[in-house]
């Protein structure tokens, strides 16, 4: 039993630091510029698909810097040359041009490499076992994930409280207008701002691609966990995306582990539920069944009790 | 309620609200008319009276109605939605578990089966938008995308329920029939489907008009002030949620007796997607604009499907196109022209048009080769690399059709590019006279 909690704890700290890794740019793009990004996950596959091509060619570790500095491109490109375009017909304009652009990035996506998963296994420089746990080896990739993710985070935090640009932003965060009147670029700010969030996907993407499947379905596979984290965390705070993305690894991985249904439980309490009576079907899902809804299912409950997300500062 | 409805409408002269001879029903309503007779007609005009385009027809239909139920919630009371089909889906399953009841000695005539879906489909509107419509905006649609997923995950989680990824299948033949009514044969289908899709569009066309659809229109443009003279914003957002349920539910019964069955995948977030491009490209601003995005973008589906693997690639960039250029989608395009119409420079903007679609026919075609090439190369490499587009024999794994291919595109954008000048000045022109028309004699 302490075996799998302490397995599974390890893996929801390494799938949550994972989620992390790609909400705190969704969060800093929509907590500043109140822009939905359809396309993050997206721009998180590309990333992937990035690291995959420019190992082949140069190497893992140059591609380890490359890759999110063309998502950074990339993203800038989407402030300057799309969003801006759209930001005077409104956010919903805005939402519906990075829904439209998600569509678009999976079929070049598809275009560009085929339909089916490329074969992006762990460079041999990061493939070897860093420790072992209850007979279960601890593979070095999560450990330089773990560690880009938490480095990530100190970076992001104290760029944003310690810096003159970070301060900046915190203020157009709240005040554009002002900020704006004050001499300071906003607009500019914005395509730097779409930029980091951008790149830190794509650095998410280039370790994620080994833990998850890179094809061309792998933004929509995570693309909507990623808007959960950021909800339940509440808009616009680091600390909050950081919790809540632990939070939903750690339950999700847990929900994984635990094969046994509400059927199962009952029956250990004695209570047996007759095959045929309707309740016998919901009853006997078994919790590992329900671990892809989890997140969903904790974004209901959290609308329901606390709407500003866990560390939220207004209403959502 | 009464008073401030009917007073607003006294304002209007009785002579403006159109001739009350005794022609005069049909004039006014002469849209409907039009609708009503193509409805009837189209399944006999010769090229649609096979079993294929009346088997388009019934889609169109279907799509249309869920568009419309879509532009209830988005429209008419601003809330982007991302998990439309849940409503659509979970209208289709009781349907399909009516006809399966029917099939089974359940004394009910088939054509009725859409009711069961519109009932499921309101109470589901009721129940989830009592979740959701606390908050509008960028909220509403997170939650919905998360309620999309949480159906689509459920519909795999009680394989009893829904049949899972197979589905829930059932007969639409096997049961008590209506005199004169076979739905073995596709005409049939498509009727009942029409009358369905006809009764919905007059009903949701009616609800714009209530004062609680006019309250949509209120709560859409200013939360705050709606609240202010007395209306709750999140009880017309439930109302708005619920009737959009209603006719969403409809819809997946018409499909559900179209097709005989109901898979996982009528709940799901690609269903949800469709609904929000056609309704964003026919216009959401228009009563008419989803239904021409339905009936658009479904004949565009089903003739191009067929022959490009790249058609989600065309659909996006079509849709990420009309969200910069055309906000207003078709119909906005359409209904721009309506002050332009009667100057006499309307034929020039037509040539116009028509001289800028040459080089831009001429772009599309190179990119498109170089779309087709690049899918052709990394998705259907099976298929070797000779290939035709639009009867020139291509081999794609030469450089010379990619480079001709980029030359072509690039000179058809450059010549596009001047042509437009010519479009802007016939515009220009021709709303110079339009305005010029309107000041002559104030109407």
């Amino acid at each position: 039993m302490g075996e799998i909690v302490a397995v599974s704890l390890l893996n929801g700290i390494v799938y949550g630091l994972l989620l992390f890794m790609l909400t705190a740019g969704l969060t800093l793009i929509f907590s500043m510029m109140g822009v939905l990004n359809f396309a993050h996950a997206s721009v998180f596959m590309l990333g992937a698909y990035f690291s995959f091509q420019l190992g082949k060619w140069i190497g893992f570790w140059p591609g380890l810097v490359i890759a999110p500095l063309f998502c950074a491109a990339i993203g800038a490109a989407i402030e300057r040359y799309g969003l801006q375009h759209v930001h005077k017909s409104g956010h919903v304009a805005e939402i519906l041009f990075t829904f439209g652009l998600a569509y678009v990035i999976e079929e070049l996506v598809t275009m560009a490499w085929g339909r089916n998963a490329v074969a992006n296994s762990v460079p041999p420089a990061i493939d070897f076992s860093l420790f072992s746990l209850f007979g279960s080896t601890f593979p070095a990739y999560k450990g330089l994930m773990m560690a880009i993710s938490v480095a990530m985070f100190a970076f992001l935090y104290g760029a944003l409280k310690r810096t003159r640009i970070g301060l900046v932003i915190q203020a157009a965060l709240t005040h554009p207008e002002m900020t704006s009147a004050l001499g300071h670029d906003v607009p500019g700010l914005f395509v730097l701002v779409f930029a980091i969030g951008s790149g830190l996907a794509g650095l998410a993407g280039v370790i994620g691609g080994f833990m998850l499947l890179t094809q061309p379905t792998l933004a929509n596979a995570i693309g909507p966990i990623v808007f959960v984290v950021v909800v339940v965390g509440g808009l616009g705070s680091l600390g909050g995306a950081f919790v809540a993305s632990m939070l939903i690894g750690v339950l999700q991985t847990f929900a994984v582990a635990i094969d046994y249904s509400v059927a199962d439980a009952l029956r250990a309490g004695g209570v047996a539920i007759a095959r045929g009576s309707p309740l016998y079907d919901v009853a006997s899902v078994k919790v590992s069944t329900v671990a892809p809804i989890v997140p969903y299912l904790l974004l209901v409950f959290m609308l329901a009790v606390r709407p500003r997300g866990l560390f939220g500062k207004r209403d959502v | 309620m009464n008073a401030r409805g009917s007073g607003g409408r006294t304002l209007i002269p009785v002579a403006a609200r159109g001739p009350r001879s005794a022609f005069g029903w049909p004039v006014r309503h002469r849209y409907w008319v039009a609708t009503f007779a193509a409805l009837v007609l189209l399944p006999l005009v010769p090229g649609l009276d096979s079993d294929f385009g009346r088997s388009l027809l019934t889609q169109m239909a279907i799509a249309a109605v869920f568009a419309l139920s879509y532009n209830v919630l988005f429209g008419q009371t601003g809330l982007l939605s991302f998990g439309h089909a849940v409503y659509f889906g979970l209208g289709g399953y009781a349907a399909i578990h009516l006809m399966r009841a029917i099939n089974h000695g359940f004394a009910l005539p088939m054509p009725l089966v859409p009711l069961a879906g519109a009932i499921a489909g309101v109470a589901f509107g009721a129940l989830f938008g009592a979740l959701t419509t606390r908050r509008a905006g960028t909220i509403f649609a997170l939650i919905t995308l998360g309620i999309g997923e949480l159906a689509y995950a459920a519909a795999f989680m009680l394989p009893a329920l829904f049949g899972g990824e197979e589905g829930i299948t059932a007969s639409r033949t096997r049961g008590p029939a209506l005199p004169g009514i076979d739905l073995a044969s596709q005409i049939a289908v498509y009727y009942v489907v029409a009358a369905w899709a006809f009764v919905a569009a007059l009903s949701m066309h009616a609800f714009t008009a209530t004062p609680v659809g006019r309250m949509c229109n209120a709560v859409r443009d200013n939360p705050q002030r709606a609240a202010f003279v007395g209306y709750d914003p999140r009880v017309v957002r439930l109302v708005a949620c619920s009737v959009s349920g209603l006719f969403a539910g409809l819809a997946g019964g018409l499909h559900a007796i179209n097709y005989e069955i109901v898979a996982a995948d009528s709940v799901g977030a690609l269903r949800s997607g469709s609904v929000l491009l056609m309704t964003c490209i026919g216009g959401a601003g228009h009563f008419a604009g989803p239904v021409l995005g339905a009936v658009v973008l479904t004949w565009l589906e089903a003739s191009l499907s067929g022959y490009t693997s790249a058609w989600l690639l065309y659909l996006g960039v079509f849709f990420m196109i009309v969200v910069v250029f055309a906000p207003r989608g078709l119909a906005g395009l359409i209904a721009m022209h309506a002050s332009i119409v009667r100057t006499p420079a309307f034929g020039r903007v037509l040539l116009a048009y028509l001289v800028a679609a040459v080089p831009a026919a001429v772009t599309i075609g190179g990119l498109v080769t170089l779309i087709e090439m690049s899918y052709r190369v990394s998705t259907q490499p099976e298929l070797g690399s000779r290939m035709r587009i639009a009867g020139l024999a291509i081999d794609a794994a030469s450089p010379a059709p990619w480079f001709g291919a980029v030359v072509v595109a690039a000179a058809g954008f450059t010549a596009f590019r001047a042509t437009w000048r010519v479009v802007a000045a016939a515009w220009t022109l021709a709303e110079e006279q339009g305005r010029a028309a309107n000041a002559a004699s104030p109407s």
